[in-house]
């Protein structure tokens, strides 16, 4: 997804309905891992299994979900990942971002109000591709990169109740 | 209401991982990458597509489970479309001798979304715990934060809150969601 792309589709805030509502926020808590997982869920729910189907379905078309399935940790697969951030003026803001998610290795890039305002996470094929592909940020855009590796992880519960 | 077998809900034998062939195994991944089918037997749609069997496909599952290389399995939500508008990098700078009891502490709080240690960059930038916050507004995320404060004695610990309005790009799949 381009910068001009992004900035341009600023979602607008789906409206859902009972039954979205509720799966939404048990699907959030994972699937069973069962042979029929959906019925499994449709079962709890007191929906049918077509009704799971089809809701998840519509909503990965519409967005409001953007994926569904294993998350597989990009560290554990043997890959690098680092969050970086970089402090560029105003009025270059615009030109650097694109510089920067021309990268694939960009995987989220958030401007935010602080003196350094770019926040980008990069995902690497191997761990040692991290540096290298910092410093071509470096040099293509001209300013620093700050690199914040994880050093450690506290686990949360991500649940967004809706 | 769904009819189906208590079979249904069989869940995987325990088959050794390294029984279940390599290149197998590398095709499930691929697969699962692009999220889980939806059909009404997924693990079984993923075994025709991989050559292995439905068993081997919820053993895999489970043993990637397992070993953390899964990290959750569930729906990934777009929390903007949702309404989770607000987003906020809340960035302390603790004491070193205290970031494993403080992280924990914070990463139990509900609206704590990611926690993690990361270095300092003296001099320019001290933080060393970054917690993310999540809220349907700024008010309600500046809220949460001072009760977060209040909570756990936080009063002394030099921190900043770096909101974000526009994501710039955001990619889904493979990665783990860092925003």
């Amino acid at each position: 997804m381009s910068a001009t792309t992004e900035s341009r589709r600023q979602s607008p805030i789906a409206d859902l309905n009972p039954v979205e509502k509720v799966l939404i926020n048990r699907l959030q808590h994972g699937l069973p891992l069962v042979r029929r997982p959906y019925a499994a869920v449709a079962e709890e729910l007191n929906l049918s299994e077509q009704q799971v189907l089809d809701a998840v379905k519509k909503l990965l078309a519409e967005g409001v979900l953007t994926r569904f399935g294993p998350m597989f940790h990009a560290g554990e697969l043997g890959g690098g990942l680092t969050l970086a951030a970089m402090r560029i003026p105003e009025a270059d803001f615009e030109r650097v971002a694109e510089q920067v998610n021309g990268f694939d290795e960009v995987a989220h890039n958030y401007r935010r109000e602080h003196e350094l305002n770019m926040w980008f996470v990069l995902a690497t094929e191997t761990q040692g591709a991290i540096e290298s592909t910092l410093d071509a940020i470096e040099n293509t855009t001209g300013y620093p990169v700050y690199n914040m590796p994880k050093e450690q992880e506290f686990h949360v519960h991500l649940h967004f109740p809706v | 209401m769904s009819r189906f077998s208590s079979a249904d809900y069989l869940r995987p034998e325990s088959i050794d991982p390294s029984a279940i062939s390599a290149w197998g195994l590398l095709r499930l991944r691929q697969q699962l990458e692009q999220g889980l089918p939806l059909s009404p037997r997924p693990y079984q749609a993923l075994a025709e597509r991989t050559g292995l069997s439905e068993q081997e496909v919820m053993s895999a599952i489970t043993q990637w489970q397992k070993q953390g290389l899964i990290k959750r399995f569930g729906l990934v939500v777009k929390h903007r479309t949702l309404g989770y508008t607000a987003n906020a990098m809340v960035v302390w700078d603790i004491p070193d001798e205290q970031v494993q009891t403080l992280g924990k502490a914070m990463a139990g709080v509900p609206f704590i979304t990611l926690c993690y240690q990361r270095p300092r960059r003296l001099p320019d930038w001290p933080y060393n715990l970054f917690c993310m916050i999540h809220g349907t507004n700024r008010e309600r995320v500046l809220a949460q934060l001072d009760s977060l404060i209040a909570e756990h004695n936080l009063q002394h610990i030099h921190h900043s809150v770096l909101f974000s309005n526009k994501a710039y790009r955001q990619r889904g799949g493979r990665y783990v969601s860092h925003d």
